[in-house]
């Protein structure tokens, strides 16, 4: 079902190589003015699919609307591939300044001069290397020639722009600026935009959408808090960073959470599932709070937290993940939560260290169990 | 020894006085070579980027007939031509036998595949997304092929000047089909022929000479173009 | 794609017609092709006899000069329209299978038998070309042949021949396959004997090391015919043109410069004319 902004609708995308399948999408739709990020691991397609989508992978079985119109009969395959812009992970810039580089896709349009220098000069300057117009492209930096490649992409205009893991050949140092500026080219354009990335960070912080792939499947589309926070399936949810992810049975229905059964202990919920059911938990690392106070109870009997899941645990591990501390433990069940460095220290965690664990009912999010 | 220098001395002469005979035959030699040169470039250069960027069945057997005509014995190449233009050949009615034309067409033939092999060489280690690349910024085939060919530029160049070397420096078909007619159809590789054969050592020396000058002087200007343009 | 390969071949088609087109070479009728031996074009005689005819007829000679077999086979095939040659045995049986027409004699000049001035198999003054061969078999001197079936080739091989004597294979028999002029280079390098005409002889003397050894025999008789090939049998040999230059090289005018030429750069001359005499006669 597309709606009223879809600039590009695709059904029944199916790309099959050497006998095996590697994308299968029967529905993927593109709003207006959205950027859509397809993420997924090495292998799921997620290239394929983007170059489907730009028409420049043959054969592939199914129809691809641009606007409505079909791509190849109603709509002349050179307009669409006009209307779109596909920037890579290598630069690929040509054998010449930056300038000509930038005002490619403008010449190859049949521009007049006087407009392509202007719109060269107006795509240099959004990405910050104006100063660079006469270089030789042989002699740019990994960033430069990225920005150039960018620069190039826009100098056009694009309706659609799309993009296959441009930031990942790139140095921390050269990534954060161009994917800031990127934003920002973006946002201010309203181009509709969509990107590749095997970077989860990445799509969350630019994509206003979020398509999970696997094995040439789109398993789940959604905004990103959605798809982090209520992942349709395992796979979804072990990529997407869930770190705690427990199987169990549903023990206890009540009127707003339900009780599960995991090993030999009782996680509370707040969903509705029959009792019965075999589910899946999904815990978010940072929704779980270490405390090293013994109690658990208040003197007068009630709950010292609102948390409804209270849990003794020992700390297996703990592992530094950059800006925080992954910290690996064992309630019963294993389970993930993220701390701060200074939290790590002020509490003492290391391995044998005995904690409390608590998490709240509404951050345990429950799959069904096929 | 002496007969090197007496044939350089000789060269010196019959350049420095504009010797008519000399100068007809290396001009001659130039344009002989130099127009099959532009015929093997035209061809060589479509019928290589043909090859190297579509998919046919059989194309691994046409690639290795390319390379393998790259090392085609010019003399070979002579008898088959001669063979086609002779009177009772399939050609012969266009009488070109021994004439420029025909000594044209057999070099023709000679660097075209040399061409067309490092044609398909250049294109085939240009990026392989790079073709991805210009698609998607709206090229149509045509203009493909155009970016395509300006980014091989360098070593299509090189294809240029080895053709050229393969040609300017051929004996064996020029002599077959072209005659080595005085004033006609006579270039400084079979003048040179001739004269050593006549036993006038110094005079082919001084054709040897010349034509190693004429050969370095156009490779000298090709090579400082492609060497401006060489990644710094 | 397709459209741009028949561009580009279009383009080269007319580059190239441009180009054949660009040279001053006369159309059809009046191309003559001339079939003759490289010995014939060293010698030099046909620099001075061509243009000449040329200016005189308008037509425009294509001179092929190869050895004396490809020239009788070109003949054969109607690839050329006349020949000038110096092999009777070969031409007499072109005659008889009937691929040519009225075979003309036009001149003669003769072969020598040249060797190192030590001479060793001691021939100096044989008049005899068939006893001094004799002497340098029984010498096993070194004796170098062209061994390339030219004209000068296939005299050699009838002198052998006649004296009874079989030099293939044996060591001091030596071929190279290669032209008069460089086969007298080499012979003078190594030292040997071999049999040269003498007009090639003559040009190259001042640099060889080699002497006059046997000459005057009639058997080194070197003669030339001009040929003209049968038009009945190829039709489109051009027969005018054959047989305008027949009659010129028979003339008496051309005749006349046959004579003289070589006199003031040789002292002697090369050739000698002989149109309208007799084979039998000469020599005498």
């Amino acid at each position: 079902m597309s709606g009223a902004g879809a600039v590009i609708e695709g059904r029944g995308l199916r790309v099959t190589r050497g006998g095996s399948v590697i994308v299968d999408v029967p529905s993927l739709t593109v709003e207006e003015g959205e950027v859509l990020s397809l993420i997924g691991p090495n292998g799921a397609g997620k290239t394929t699919l983007l170059q489907t989508v730009s028409y420049l992978t043959k054969p592939f079985e199914g129809d691809l609307f641009f606007r409505g119109q079909r791509v190849g009969p109603e709509c002349p395959v050179l307009t669409y591939r006009r209307a779109i812009a596909m920037v890579f992970q290598e630069p690929l810039l040509f054998d010449a300044t930056v300038f000509e580089n930038v005002a490619s896709g403008l010449k190859i349009r049949g521009m007049k001069r006087v407009v392509i220098r202007q719109a060269v000069a107006e795509s240099l300057s959004r990405f910050g290397i104006a100063h660079l117009s006469d270089r030789s492209a042989r002699s740019l930096s990994g960033g430069e020639a990225q920005r150039t490649s960018l620069a190039r992409a826009f100098a056009i205009r694009p309706d659609i722009l799309l993009l296959d893991e441009p930031f990942a050949s790139l140095d921390p140092r050269s990534r954060e600026p161009l994917i800031e500026d990127m934003q920002a080219v973006v946002r201010s354009t309203g181009t509709t935009t969509v990107f590749v990335t095997h970077d989860l960070m990445e799509s969350l912080r630019l994509s206003d959408r979020i398509a999970v792939m696997d094995r040439g499947r789109i398993l789940q589309t959604g905004p990103p808090e959605e798809v982090l926070n209520a992942p349709v399936d395992e796979f979804v949810a072990s990529f997407v960073g869930v770190g705690t992810i427990l199987k169990g049975r549903v023990k206890k229905s009540g009127r707003d959470t339900v009780t599960v059964s995991v090993s030999d202990r009782e996680v509370e919920s707040a969903c509705f599932f029959p009792v019965g059911s075999h589910v899946i938990l999904c815990i978010r690392p940072e929704n779980v709070t270490l405390s090293v106070q013994d109690g658990t109870i208040r003197e007068d009997g009630g709950p010292v937290t609102s948390a409804r899941n209270v849990f003794p645990g020992t700390v297996t591990g703990v592992t530094p993940m950059g800006f925080y501390q992954k910290v690996s433990l064992d309630c019963g069940f294993p389970l993930v939560s993220y701390v701060t460095m200074q939290s790590r220290e002020s509490l003492k965690l290391a391995e044998g260290r005995r904690v409390t664990v608590s998490f709240k009912a509404t951050a345990v999010h429950v799959i069904k169990k096929e | 020894m002496e007969l090197i220098v007496e044939g350089i001395r000789k060269a010196f002469w019959l350049l420095v006085t504009g010797d008519p005979e000399v100068m007809g035959i290396t001009l001659l030699s130039l344009r002989v070579s130099g127009l099959a040169t532009l015929v093997s470039l035209v061809i060589g250069v479509a019928a290589g980027t043909l090859v190297a960027l579509t998919r046919f069945p059989g194309r691994g057997f046409v690639v290795s007939l390319i390379n393998t005509g790259m090392g085609l014995p010019p003399v070979v190449v002579g008898l088959f031509v001669t063979i086609l233009l002779w009177r009772s050949g399939p050609l012969g009615f266009l009488g070109m036998l021994y004439t420029p034309g025909a000594m044209i067409l057999a070099q023709a033939v000679i660097a075209t595949p040399i061409v067309m092999g490092i044609t398909l060489a250049a294109m085939q280690q240009l990026p392989k997304k790079l073709r991805l690349q210009i698609l998607a910024l709206g090229a149509t085939r045509l203009q493909l092929v155009w970016i395509l060919t300006k980014e091989a530029r360098l070593p299509l160049l090189a294809a240029v000047m080895a053709g050229f070397g393969g040609v300017i420096s051929e004996v064996g078909a020029s002599i077959m089909v072209g005659g080595n007619i005085k004033g006609y159809s006579r270039v400084l590789t079979t003048a040179t022929v001739m004269e050593t054969s006549r036993g006038n050592f110094d005079t082919a020396i001084a054709l040897g000479i010349i034509l190693l000058a004429l050969a370095f002087a156009v490779n000298l200007v090709l090579t400082h173009i492609q060497q401006k343009e060489r990644p710094r | 794609m397709k459209r741009l390969l028949c561009g580009l071949v279009i383009v080269c088609a007319l580059l190239f017609a441009a180009a054949a087109g660009a040279q001053q070479a006369p159309a059809g009728q009046r191309n003559i092709i001339l079939a003759t031996t490289t010995s014939t074009q060293d010698s030099g005689l046909l620099d001075v006899l061509i243009p000449l005819f040329e200016k005189k007829t308008g037509y425009f000679v294509k001179t092929i000069a190869v050895g004396s077999g490809q020239a009788m086979v070109m003949g054969q095939k109607g690839e050329a329209d006349v020949l000038l040659v110096h092999s009777p045995d070969a031409e007499e049986k072109f005659m008889a299978a009937g691929y040519g027409v009225n075979r003309r004699l036009v001149m003669h000049n003769d072969f020598i038998i040249v060797g190192p001035p030590v001479d060793r198999g001691g021939i100096k003054g044989t008049k005899s070309a068939g006893a001094a061969f004799k002497r340098i078999a029984g010498a096993k001197a070194l004796f170098m042949s062209r061994g390339d079936n030219s004209g000068t080739d296939a005299k050699e091989k009838a002198i052998w021949k006649a004296a009874g004597i079989a030099p293939e294979g044996q060591k001091w028999y030596q071929q190279t396959g290669l032209g008069m002029g460089q086969t007298l280079n080499v012979a003078s390098e190594k030292q040997t004997y071999t049999l040269a005409d003498r007009g090639t002889y003559l040009a190259l003397a001042k640099r060889l090391d080699l002497v006059i050894l046997v000459e005057g025999d009639r058997d080194l008789l070197n003669i030339y015919h001009v040929i003209e090939v049968n038009p009945a049998r190829w039709p489109k040999v051009n027969a005018g043109g054959a047989r305008a230059f027949a009659d010129f090289m028979v003339s008496p005018e051309t005749q006349a410069i046959v004579r003289a030429f070589g006199v003031d750069k040789f002292g002697s001359p090369l050739f000698f004319p002989d149109a309208g005499k007799r084979v039998e006669d000469l020599g005498k």
